[in-house]
């Protein structure tokens, strides 16, 4: 199970696109928080929700922030965060 | 760009979850590796990793190269064997603080001295951790421990200076935060010959820290990001640790001099001319038939049905 | 799993010559170990200066450089008995030579070897001990160390050397049971064997004949490095081939992994205890004289045997109807020929440079069925032949 951030986010006074989209692999998060507290733009935060191991995995809050960087993924220590800057219309793959 | 997670493809998915610890900061050394070997653009069939016993030892068996996870403090002479029976290795020596500079002490200051061409990622996260957080030669004073439950009263190794004194070419240290800095630290010593040596402190939460009453992983590395102090080319009689002083990070040492097989390969051209023979393989091992004679051939194994082929 | 073979698997080749010194030499068991060791294929050795083996790597150190190969003097006994490991998965044959101390620091990685299943082979030239001891001087001291010295459950070959040309031709037999088995061999010299200098004749290459490695054949994707079939042995695959394998010392299953079960763990330990046991009867080496109708027969092995062929001599020369039996592999033991020998004789000799070792093994082979009298001696030197001659004629009064 994952989620991923959209990459486009329109709103009243303009159209705002994310340069990066940010995939989770929820089942192997142990809520570290190093995502959450380093993420340069602070697309993260940790979900109230739990994953099957009783932690609460991350979440995408603020998804146009995202810019591709992957330092989410270099910091996660359980493989189970990345993130990737978007080319044209790309999406995140479904990984398991 | 492709959407797969970079560190994926250096992985064992089929051995994910691994066995760190929530917050521990191994699996981060992991990802610098995997973008560096990426970024340096190594022949990934030519890479070998060899650690030792403990958390970080564990490594080698994550990692889907060929890994050799050996014995407790053995790793450095054991990637010797390697590297020198096959020159042609990358060979990455992955393995804790205890393991390298307790029990693998005597091996890793003579690995260093002799300029032996490996790659060494120490991850030091102050103790024993596999063991249940024992004191190490890196736990710095005063600290508790499993072992000195009153504190320690040892004073710590300095490893960056004991590598420096030990004729390590390139020694650096960086923290678990500084993640791209670790990532290209480890490209350049792929890309130096001799023996380059990287200390990584790490968090260790369930075990150092929290019987420091330091929190745990992400207090450990936001302490990081507030303690380090990059000094690049710092003397590294300066740079030891302290329970909770100042954390000095940065490439130290960056200098060359031959490795073990140039200066060997010289002594043996100047004390035999022509009749020095420079390989390293054994012949007798080759199982490729188009590489061996006829005259080698001697019994072939039959199998029923096929008739017995004698090359 | 099933391996996909492209060809038949070579069983046997034939010497590289580089390695060959072709022609009678008049040398010490050392110096003829390690010509043995460079006909066999070995162009590794990682070695720590320990009396009396010093010399086989010391000659090795001078005949690589213009054969191929490295010699590497490592900074201790701990890092030989691993480097040599190191260079085996790098490609190389390898090997590494001590004594008591060294042989003793040297256990661990004995034991990794097993559990990995990394042919080499560990030569000791046995000394007085314990301890420091008496590093000049002989004893067969360390045969039960040999077996037991590592921890765990772990099988072993160990081979018994009696003369420098033994130290040459059995050190070629010890790297071919090593790559046959996948397993590390003792190669149990003593200071005698190791010093004594008599004629020693090496043949042409293409007489000699080796065990290559058993490498596998599989493609990466289906390659499983610790799957075997009936034979028992796993086939191997060297760093820098592209298989991307891992190699343990945990309990592993057979994708290498370590899988921490009693399951697995039955599984791996029986299938490397039986891979050598139920070889036993290619492995265990012996020789055996006028055994029919003998009313004793003295068991010996390495430099004790030659003292007992004397000691025969003179019982025979008194009419004693005296057969011998000579270990040449001491481990795994020849239960079954020395149960026979049990059941045909009145008396087992058993004559050794220590305190009694090997008798052990006879007494449990022989369970009863004859009288086995161990002639012992805590070493320092050799037996007199008088000393086993006394033992026979004491034992068929």
């Amino acid at each position: 199970m994952y989620s991923s951030s959209d990459n486009r986010l329109s709103t009243d006074v303009g159209v705002h696109l994310a340069k990066g989209t940010v995939s989770i692999i929820v089942e192997r998060c142990k809520a570290c928080g190093f995502c959450v507290e380093f993420c340069p733009t602070k697309v993260l935060a940790l979900s109230s929700a739990f994953n099957s191991r009783g932690y609460h995995p991350p979440h995408v809050v603020a998804p146009e922030k995202c810019s591709g960087c992957d330092l989410c993924g270099m910091y996660c220590p359980d493989f189970a965060i990345y993130g990737h800057r978007n080319g044209g219309a790309a999406e995140a793959k479904d990984e398991s | 760009m492709s959407a797969l997670n970079p560190v994926e493809p250096f992985l064992r998915s089929d051995r994910i979850p691994h066995i760190w610890c929530p917050g521990c900061g191994i699996g981060t050394t992991v990802n610098c590796f995997a973008r560096a070997l990426i970024e340096s653009k190594v022949d990934l069939n030519s890479v070998a990793v060899v650690s030792g016993i403990g958390c970080t030892g564990r490594v080698a068996g994550y990692v889907k190269l060929d890994s050799f996870h050996t014995t407790h403090g053995r790793a450095i002479p054991f990637a010797t064997g390697l590297k020198l029976a096959n020159p042609n290795l990358n060979v990455i020596v992955y393995s804790g603080d205890g393991d390298l500079s307790a029990i693998g002490g005597n091996h890793l200051i003579h690995a260093a001295r002799r300029n032996i061409d490996l790659k060494v990622i120490c991850v030091n996260n102050l103790t024993y951790a596999m063991t249940g957080g024992q004191t190490a030669p890196t736990t710095p004073e005063h600290a508790i421990t499993a072992t000195s439950p009153y504190g320690t009263f040892e004073p710590a190794f300095n490893l960056p200076h004991l590598l420096d004194a030990s004729g390590a070419v390139y020694v650096a240290r960086w923290t678990t935060f500084h993640v791209r800095q670790l990532a290209r630290a480890m490209q350049e010593i792929f890309k130096k010959k001799g023996f380059g040596f990287i200390e990584v402190l790490s968090p260790c939460p369930t075990l150092y820290q929290r019987r420091n009453k330091m929190g745990d992983g992400l207090d450990t590395m936001k302490f990081y990001k507030e303690k380090s102090k990059v000094r690049h080319g710092a003397p590294t009689s300066e740079v030891g640790l302290t329970l909770n002083g100042e954390i000095i990070v940065g490439k130290f040492v960056d200098r060359d001099r031959p490795d073990y097989a140039s200066l060997m390969r010289a002594q043996y051209v100047e004390a035999l001319g022509d009749r020095y023979v420079d390989c390293s393989l054994s012949r007798e091992c080759c199982e490729d038939e188009s590489a061996c004679s006829d005259e080698a051939c001697s019994e072939f194994e039959t199998t029923p049905g096929k008739e017995t082929v004698c090359n | 799993m099933a391996i996909a073979m492209a060809a038949p698997r070579r069983l046997k080749m034939k010497a590289d010559p580089s390695g060959v010194l072709t022609g009678t030499h008049f040398i010490d068991g050392d110096h003829a170990c390690c010509e043995g060791a460079l006909a066999a294929g070995a162009r590794f050795a990682a070695g720590y200066p320990i009396t009396p083996s010093t010399e086989v790597v010391e000659r090795f150190a001078s005949r690589v450089p213009t054969v191929g190969g490295t010699f590497i003097q490592m900074e201790d006994e701990l890092a030989a008995s691993i480097a040599l490991q190191g260079a085996v998965w790098g490609g190389a044959k390898a090997f590494t030579v001590t004594s008591g101390p060294g042989f003793s620091l040297m256990m661990e990685h004995i034991g990794y070897a097993a559990m990995t299943e990394t042919p080499c082979v560990f030569v000791d030239v046995q000394r007085g001990g314990p301890s420091t001891g008496l590093p000049t001087l002989p004893a067969q001291a360390d045969m039960m160390q040999a077996r037991w010295g590592s921890h765990g459950d772990y099988q072993i070959i160990a081979l018994c050397p009696n003369s420098p040309q033994e130290c040459f031709d059995l050190t070629i037999r010890a790297f071919n049971f090593a790559e046959e088995f996948r397993v590390p061999v003792m190669f149990m010299m003593d200071e005698v064997v190791g010093h004594m200098t008599e004629k020693v004749v090496i043949p042409p290459a293409e007489q000699i004949e080796v065990t290559p490695r058993r490498h596998t054949r599989s493609l990466a994707s289906a390659y499983l490095p610790y799957a075997t079939n009936g034979d028992l042995v796993p086939e191997i695959a060297h760093a820098g081939e592209g298989y991307k394998f891992h190699v343990t010392g945990l309990t592993h299953d057979e994708r290498g992994y370590p899988n921490m079960t009693p399951q697995v763990q039955q599984k791996l330990i029986n299938r490397l205890h039986n891979k050598i046991a139920s070889a036993a009867d290619r492995i265990t080496l012996y020789e055996e004289e006028q055994i029919d109708n003998a009313d004793v027969i003295v068991i010996s092995y390495g430099i004790t045997s030659r003292v007992a062929q004397r000691a025969i001599e003179m019982a025979r020369a008194r009419g004693i109807k005296t057969g011998k039996f000579r270990l040449i592999t001491a481990w795994p033991f020849p239960e079954k020929q020395v149960r026979d020998l049990a059941s045909r004789a009145k008396a087992l000799i058993v004559p050794e440079l220590n305190l009694g070792q090997m008798v052990r093994e006879v007494e449990r082979a022989a369970a009863g069925k004859c009288r086995v009298v161990s002639v012992s001696h805590a070493g320092g030197g050799v037996h007199r032949p008088d000393d086993i001659l006394s033992a026979i004629l004491e034992a068929t009064r």
